[in-house]
């Protein structure tokens, strides 16, 4: 448990953890609640780190989630010097332990792209793997103790920290928003004015029912993203929960020790399962529907 | 759970990671695995090929042992034969040498034996041209009886 000084309640705990490390700009007149009384934000705002969700909150859009957007890029930079490196020495020998692992993940996207995607773009492949890997990496981060990295950083004077972000919705709804404007752009590339007849003549080819029809399509089209993204969040953050929850259950005393201890043990294993799968879904699902704006009928 | 900034951050890193991903990480390890694939498929195909040429010799060295020996046994018969052929005409060369040898012989023999006979005819003449002188004791003219002696000799 994350010791900060004063105690705190299992609610203010796990409220804390699934608190992020938020930047944004206070809008003017918020009234800030500090140890040294309340200030009044002035005519114009300010940028600041947020203290507690309210003032994250009351930023609005104009914030930035620190600690996930650090997480999250750190993460990617891994991916790309892991795969610079090994592209870097693959060659046509006899390929050695590091390189085989990651040719297998490699071989692995190829052809699963090859088996679900059967049009011709060279971006499919490369997208599928970053999302893989990327994906993959971001749920790991869910396998580390959930006081580890927060308490740690706590003592150097960061507040809030959560290290996976794949539980935070704007990660996971920034890379569907992105497979979402590539779904647009091909399909409308492909299909050309194909797109708009999908839209309105489907499924009742008759002109009296183009709104009827439009409504439908609009809905489904967007139900694509929402549920890639929120598929992701929804059980990512749930998984981060259960881990949040145990780690509580250790301080409900030495008698809770050995079944949290268990429990930690069992769902974490469970869990790798779990964000493999994710990683795995988020891929496939981002293949089928660029392989679906690539078909024209 | 608020949705802000983070979400374009996020879709501008995302961009970024998969540019990169298609630029620096995708086309080498793929054309390194393709090349590797070729590598072995070749050399699965060149395995393949010298085992079906190391039959084809082993068949190649099989026929020409054989034909070899047929070739051997062609030439034992032929010397055999050859053989053969010399002894016949050997014996059939001692053969004629030895009737050669044999007529040469007879005709010596003959020729010998009518000299013999002529010898032993005209000293017959002369043998009985005595006798009857000595039984008629009186000379006979050698000439008025010359054909009466001739006769007597040739009766011989």
């Amino acid at each position: 448990m994350a010791a900060s000084g004063e105690t705190q309640t299992v609610s203010e705990y796990i409220v804390h953890h699934l608190t992020n490390l938020t930047y944004g700009k206070l809008p003017a007149g918020f009234e800030r609640h500090g140890a040294d009384g309340v200030h009044v934000v002035p005519e114009g705002g300010v940028w600041t780190f947020a203290h507690g969700g309210a003032e994250a909150s009351a930023m609005g859009f104009t914030a930035i989630h620190v600690d996930s957007m650090l997480w999250s890029i750190g993460l990617g930079v891994i991916f790309c010097w892991l795969f610079t490196r090994v592209a870097k020495k693959a060659s046509s020998g006899v390929p050695s332990g590091m390189v085989n692992a990651f040719e297998m993940i490699v071989g692995f996207v190829d052809n699963t792209v090859k088996d679900t995607f059967h049009g011709h773009n060279k971006l499919i492949a490369p997208l599928a793997l970053t999302i893989f890997v990327w994906v993959f990496l971001m749920n790991l981060m869910d396998l580390i103790p959930v006081d580890l990295v927060p308490h740690l950083l706590m003592l150097v004077g960061v507040p809030y920290q959560k290290i996976v972000p794949s539980t935070d919705p704007n990660i996971t709804m920034g890379m569907a928003v992105g497979v979402f404007i590539l779904m647009l752009y091909y399909s409308i590339k492909v299909k050309g004015f194909g797109f708009v007849k999908e839209l309105t003549l489907n499924p009742f080819n008759h002109p009296l029912f183009i709104p009827i029809n439009l409504f439908m399509e609009v809905v489904g089209l967007l139900a694509k993203p929402f549920s890639l993204g929120l598929r992701l969040f929804g059980n990512m953050y749930a998984g981060e929960m259960i881990f949040i929850l145990i780690a509580a259950l250790f301080s409900a005393g030495i008698a809770w020790m050995v079944p949290a201890g268990l429990l930690q043990i069992g769902w974490a294993i469970f869990h790798i399962l779990v964000i493999t799968l994710q990683a795995f879904i988020f891929m496939v699902l981002t293949i089928v529907y660029l392989s679906m704006a690539h078909e024209d009928h | 759970m608020n949705i802000n900034l983070t979400l374009i951050g996020q879709m501008v890193a995302f961009v970024i990671f998969v540019w990169f991903c298609m630029k620096y990480v995708w086309p080498p390890i793929l054309a390194a695995m393709a090349e590797r694939e070729q590598k072995i498929a070749d050399g699965l195909a060149a395995a393949d090929r010298a085992s079906h040429d190391l039959e084809l010799a082993q068949e190649k060295a099989v026929e020409r042992l054989k034909e070899a020996k047929e070739e051997a046994a062609g030439i034992i018969d032929a010397a055999n034969k050859r053989a053969n052929q010399l002894v016949e005409e050997a014996k059939d060369a001692a053969v004629a040498e030895a009737d050669r040898v044999k007529a040469s012989a007879q005709a010596e023999i003959e020729l010998e034996a009518n000299r013999a006979r002529e010898q032993l005819r005209s000293q017959v003449a002369a043998l009985s041209l005595a006798g009857a002188e000595k039984v008629l004791g009186a000379a006979i003219d050698q000439n008025a009886h010359a054909d009466l002696v001739e006769k007597l000799a040739s009766e011989l």
